[in-house]
């Protein structure tokens, strides 16, 4: 079964090469459903394929920027990306890492970084899950008062409406976005993308996770345009990434053409996976996914405290983020699936009436 | 596995002021035809800024150490010598390879799964669901 493994001639190790493709696979399908890197389930996977940890990290990012890349092309075709909302964050999105990864250093300095941390993410992922689920919640309780007073809701109706309080800060200049159907200060984009931005480089990950709920809440975006517009600023960013995980050697391109492959075809489901599930169903799916993430970081940090429980805690924590990949994936497949099959059995009663 | 070396990587002055002549030519190459020197300065000196921004701007990740790594080539034989080769050479034209590299191969592949999925017989292009 020797042609099941291939050489990565610059980390020197064998690996199994279908685990690459369908890693690939999955995380596109969730990266193109949900509008995010997946660094968090990317890096642990490829570890646990046999990358080393710093391989892994610049492996993850190289391949991410071709993945959103792809990604974004199908989210355009369908409208789904503001690209001048896009370019403005870009500005505060650098600063705000700049920013960030400096208090990183400073942290360093002190000591404990990792645990202050992981304990940051926890808190930030425990409330991203909670204002989605809040969200959601508030919805329904829309919903059901408008049913009872013999009305319908608008479509566009959102549960939490943060960004209607945010989008009347009219401070100079004020810019339309047409696409995402948004006016407001210039300054509430660029803020809004210096925040997650400087939350990124402080907890040391890419951002989608933090930027695709914040487009949602803060900034107004409808959930599909939020997904494409995310997808290309990480496309812009992981593109930086690769760059300068390459230049410092950390990189292992034929891991991530590979993964490439798998994630071609995933990112092309899951953002046509998009198209069939309502906005909040996205919301509800996203909402899961953080609430593994979170659990996840949890283990990691009692494992951290608790040696006695480290050999237990972390390989669940890594069976976790697995499990919860192959999940959500086979759930969006069949969104897709059944998506599909709706639709082209509704061509074809067209064609029969016509 | 990747061994070490004592060898020195190429410091950044001499990265930098490459990087300088390259701009220089390609600004001399463009001035002429389209007469918009100003611009083509603006967009590389843009282009060169980002390039060579602080690693620690992207924070994704571990601090990578000084040590230098040096990729193993000698069993290697055809494409994948000649890749491990500009990686032991130069990281610098490794990672500019990287950067062209890796968006063609999306570019590519993203389009051979659209045609694919285009195959199936669905609208890929509008979405009618209009809601948050």
């Amino acid at each position: 079964m020797n042609w099941l493994y291939v050489l990565l001639p610059i980390a020197g190790v064998h690996v199994w090469w279908p685990g690459l493709v369908i890693l690939g696979l999955g995380v596109g399908i969730i990266g193109g459903f949900f509008g995010m890197g997946g660094a968090w389930m990317v890096t642990p996977a490829l570890n646990v394929l046999g990358l080393p940890m710093a391989f892994a990290i610049g492996t993850d990012i190289t391949h991410m920027a071709g993945k959103s890349l792809i990604s974004t092309m199908r989210h355009a075709k369908f409208g789904n990306v503001d690209y001048k909302l896009s370019l403005i964050m870009v500005f505060g999105t650098v600063g705000g890492l700049e920013i960030g990864a400096r208090n990183i250093m400073w942290l360093e300095r002190i000591g404990k970084i990792d645990f202050y941390v992981r304990c940051g993410y926890l808190v930030l992922l425990t409330a991203i899950a909670w204002m989605v689920f809040a969200d959601v919640l508030k919805r329904r309780e829309k919903d059901r008062a408008a049913r009872a007073a013999g009305r319908t809701v608008d479509p566009l109706t959102t549960g939490i409406e943060w960004y209607k309080t945010l989008q009347r800060i009219k401070i100079p200049p004020v810019i339309n976005f047409p696409r995402s159907g948004i006016r407001c200060s210039l300054w509430l984009p660029v803020g809004v993308a210096f925040f997650t931005g400087w939350l990124a480089g402080v907890l040391g990950i890419g951002g989608g996770l933090i930027r695709m709920p914040s487009l949602i809440y803060l900034i107004g975006c409808p959930t599909h345009i939020a997904v494409g517009t995310d997808l290309f600023e990480i496309a812009v960013s992981g593109l930086y990434g690769a760059a300068t995980y390459s230049y410092k050697g950390r990189v292992e391109l034929w891991a991530a053409f590979i993964m490439l492959i798998g994630a071609a075809v995933g990112a092309q489901i899951g953002a046509v996976a998009t198209k069939y599930v309502k906005g909040y169903g996205i919301r509800i799916f996203f909402g899961w996914a953080v609430i593994g993430c979170d659990i996840s970081i949890l283990m990691k940090i009692i494992a951290a405290r608790s040696p006695s429980l480290k050999t237990v805690l972390d390989p669940s924590a890594t069976i976790l983020i697995l499990g919860l990949v192959t999940l959500l994936s086979l759930f969006i497949v069949m969104k897709f699936i059944m998506g599909v099959r709706e639709e082209l059995a509704m061509k074809r009663a067209a064609v029969m009436v016509a | 596995m990747a061994g070490q070396s004592n060898r020195a990587p190429a410091g950044p002055t001499a990265i930098w002021s490459t990087l300088i002549m390259l701009k220089q030519k390609i600004v001399r190459r463009l001035q002429v035809p389209f007469g918009t020197p100003a611009l083509v300065r603006a967009s590389l000196s843009v282009g060169l800024a980002l390039l060579l921004l602080p690693s620690h701007l992207l924070a994704a990740g571990e601090k990578a150490s000084g040590m230098v790594i040096v990729a193993d080539s000698r069993n290697l034989t055809g494409i994948t010598a000649w890749w491990v080769n500009i990686y032991n050479e130069s990281h610098f034209y490794f990672a500019l390879l990287t950067v062209v590299t890796i968006p063609l191969a999306g570019a590519i592949m993203g389009g051979i799964a659209d045609l694919l999925m285009g195959r199936i017989g669905i609208d890929l292009r509008s979405r009618s669901l209009r809601e948050n």
